[in-house]
């Protein structure tokens, strides 16, 4: 390994190579998972897409014209000569005549942030409890109990009985998309902690134990500085997974409430709402189903793969070889 | 082992009580009024009098309380009446009538007992879930067993990419897009399930075949997902064991070694996670019997809900939460009995 010519003398091998940081090793063994590099591109891009997409496709979403409703979209005229198509409705529009790329836009700003935040709330809850029970004895009992008790309530059903119950109340005080959207992500991040909960009490109870945490102890390091300056750090890497996997399930939970017809309303679509909202002409216009549709199913897909390459990436086990 | 089952069992009760209570207090901060589809000409006093005919008089504890006796002991009685009344099995018994003068869980939507509905709409989601389980675990243990075998091989690329897709397409998508494909484009299979159907002859049989096979293979796609990485991770960590080596060396045929050796060991971790799945299953169910129409319990559950029909949500949803609790102590008796390293006292 060594460069013998240059340090013939020195007994020491002397590292060569400039040292490498942890986050370049990540990154580097990141890159190597096809998939999960194909999933990040997506997720950027999708992201990309509905931040800035509403800034350049200018037209409203719930603008209505019915003189140009029902257009098919601009590929059917491929094999469709007689389709009704229009270039001002790239994607055709919907049987009120609203732009069907419009929607979809603002419907993945929607389903974004639902996902985005519900995974923070989750996340957040679940590290804190994961920790606390993991860290201090007294506790450990009582909230890994907890756990397990909210591990075993049936999950949708309880949530399609909490959003038809707050729907009310929640849009009188916050209005009909702000109430709906506080409900639905807070609901979402209080049924879905568990799993992350779970694991990062795992990895603490096994830190706890290690030398590095005795040393902070025996200088009086205070437990709250233990467990942001030791702790955390170290359970980051599968935090991060569960949170990966946890954007993926809030995105997919909150299209089925809309699918099911208790999520956001017509208005203020999501990919879910559109979806649902085009079941019912599916036959004639299978673009409106099979959109929306793709849209949650490659998000998804993506996050999945990007969970994968980290859980990967994350493990120095594995990393390096 | 027998200590540790009583012991989860007596467990389970008071984690059952809790969960009942969460769901009925949950129902009970519902805005919605039964009454609200009375007419207005109707007297208060004669809506506070039906309101109490509903069993809404009450205050909070008693009506928890009463609901609680109704399902835990009137329904058993009812039950055990039908057993001496009705079936074989027990017909030959004189009679009972435990459960006669006594209140049930009665439904404020059709005003019949929540039970009998139950029991009406279980054969349907048994049929299509049940099904659909079966099949998910019956594609997926090969594709776990081979893929693992031939670790990071085209089929194994092609397994593992196809699981991803199974895991990330929601139900709500693959049921239209299986409607708008097989139902609509080619005309196969018919795009709602008819649960009034009967199956009487072959041709009968056939149609019945048709209108499962849609929602079976959506149901089915989610099971394969799950199943078949649990089952390649199993394998892999099996595959490597000291064990298999000394099978190879001591001359046994490859097909012994992964069929046997190999595979009863790493069975182990993924009857315990089938077991897990069951009542997960249920919940999932909700969403596909809406996308396909079938008559099915998580049906019963949605329009239920819709019509604040509460004694039936709550008994359902306790239901699901009674499913997750029983095989969740089902998989955990499983491994003990089929692992004998796993030591529960």
């Amino acid at each position: 390994m060594t460069d013998e010519t240059a340090t013939p003398k020195s007994f020491e091998p002397v590292p060569t190579a400039p040292p490498r940081s942890q986050w370049a090793d990540v990154w580097r063994q990141f890159r190597r998972h096809k998939g999960a590099l194909f999933g990040g591109g997506f997720l950027v891009f999708i992201t990309l897409a509905v931040l800035i997409g509403p800034y350049l496709w200018t037209v409203d979403p719930q603008k209505l014209n019915i003189r140009f409703k029902d257009i098919r979209p601009i590929y059917t005229a491929l094999w469709d000569g007689d389709a009704k198509v229009n270039w001002a409705y790239p994607l055709g529009s919907d049987n009120l005549g609203r732009d069907i790329l419009a929607n979809l836009l603002s419907g993945g700003r929607a389903s974004m942030a639902v996902g985005w935040a519900a995974m923070l709330i989750s996340v957040v809850i679940g590290t804190v409890i994961g920790v606390v029970a993991g860290f201090f004895k007294r506790l450990d009992g009582l909230f890994m109990r907890f756990t397990d008790l909210v591990l075993s309530l049936p999950i949708l059903p309880l949530l399609l009985v909490a959003v038809t119950l707050f729907r009310q109340p929640l849009r009188k005080n916050f209005g009909p998309e702000t109430g709906m959207f506080i409900l639905i992500v807070a609901i979402i991040g209080i049924t879905s902690w568990m799993q992350t909960a779970r694991i990062v009490r795992g990895e603490v109870l096994a830190l706890k134990e290690r030398e590095f945490i005795l040393a902070a102890r025996s200088i009086g390091t205070k437990p709250f500085k233990i467990i942001t300056r030791h702790l955390l750090p170290n359970v980051l890497s599968p935090i991060m997974v569960s949170a990966t996997l946890g954007l993926a399930t809030a995105i997919i939970t909150e299209s089925a409430l809309s699918f099911l017809g208790v999520g956001f309303p017509s208005d203020f679509p999501t990919w879910g709402k559109l979806l649902s909202d085009a079941v019912p002409r599916m036959e004639e216009f299978p673009e409106r189903v099979v959109l929306p549709g793709l849209m949650i199913s490659l998000t998804v897909l993506s996050v999945n793969y990007i969970g994968d390459g980290l859980r990967d990436a994350l493990d120095p086990r594995i990393r390096g070889r | 082992m027998l200590t540790y089952t009583i012991r989860r069992l007596l467990f389970s009760i008071p984690t059952l009580l809790f969960i009942s209570l969460i769901i009925f207090l949950l129902l009970e901060l519902a805005p919605g009024d039964p009454m609200a589809q009375v007419p207005l000409t109707v007297p208060p006093e004669v809506k506070q009098k039906m309101r109490e005919a509903l069993g809404l008089g009450e205050p909070l504890h008693i009506r928890y309380v009463k609901w609680l006796i109704q399902f835990f002991w009137v329904e058993p009685q009812v039950f055990i009446d039908w057993l001496t009344r009705d079936t074989w099995l027990l017909g030959w018994l004189p009679d009972t009538s435990f459960s006669e003068g006594k209140l049930r869980v009665i439904s404020w939507q059709t005003r019949s007992p929540v039970m009998d509905i139950v029991i009406q709409r279980i054969p349907q989601t048994l049929w299509v879930v049940g099904l659909a389980y079966v099949v998910g675990i019956l594609i997926a243990l090969p594709i776990g067993i081979y893929s693992a075998y031939r670790q990071y091989s085209v089929f194994d690329q092609a397994g593992t990419f196809v699981t991803m897709i199974g895991f990330s397409i929601p139900p709500f998508f693959t049921g239209p897009l299986l409607i708008v494909v097989f139902a609509v484009g080619l005309g196969w299979f018919p795009s709602i399930y008819d649960t009034t159907h009967v199956v009487r002859d072959w041709a009968s049989f056939k149609i019945q075949l048709q209108q499962m096979i849609m929602p079976v293979m959506v149901l089915a796609l989610q099971t394969t997902a799950q199943i078949s990485r649990f089952m390649r991770s199993s394998m892999l960590d099996n595959l490597n064991q000291d064990y298999v080596r000394t099978a190879r060396a001591k001359g046994l045929k490859e097909s012994v070694v992964v069929m046997v050796h190999v595979l009863r060991n790493s069975m182990i971790p993924v009857v315990t996670v089938i077991a897990l799945g069951i009542p997960s299953i249920f919940g999932g169910a909700i969403i596909t019997e809406n996308v396909f129409k079938v008559n099915g319990v998580g049906q019963l559950l949605l329009t239920a809900l819709f019509a604040n029909d509460l004694p039936m949500v709550q008994t359902l949803t306790f239901i699901f939460a009674l499913l997750i609790v029983v095989f969740n102590l089902i998989a955990d008796i499983l491994y003990g009995l089929l692992d004998p390293r796993i030591r529960y006292d």
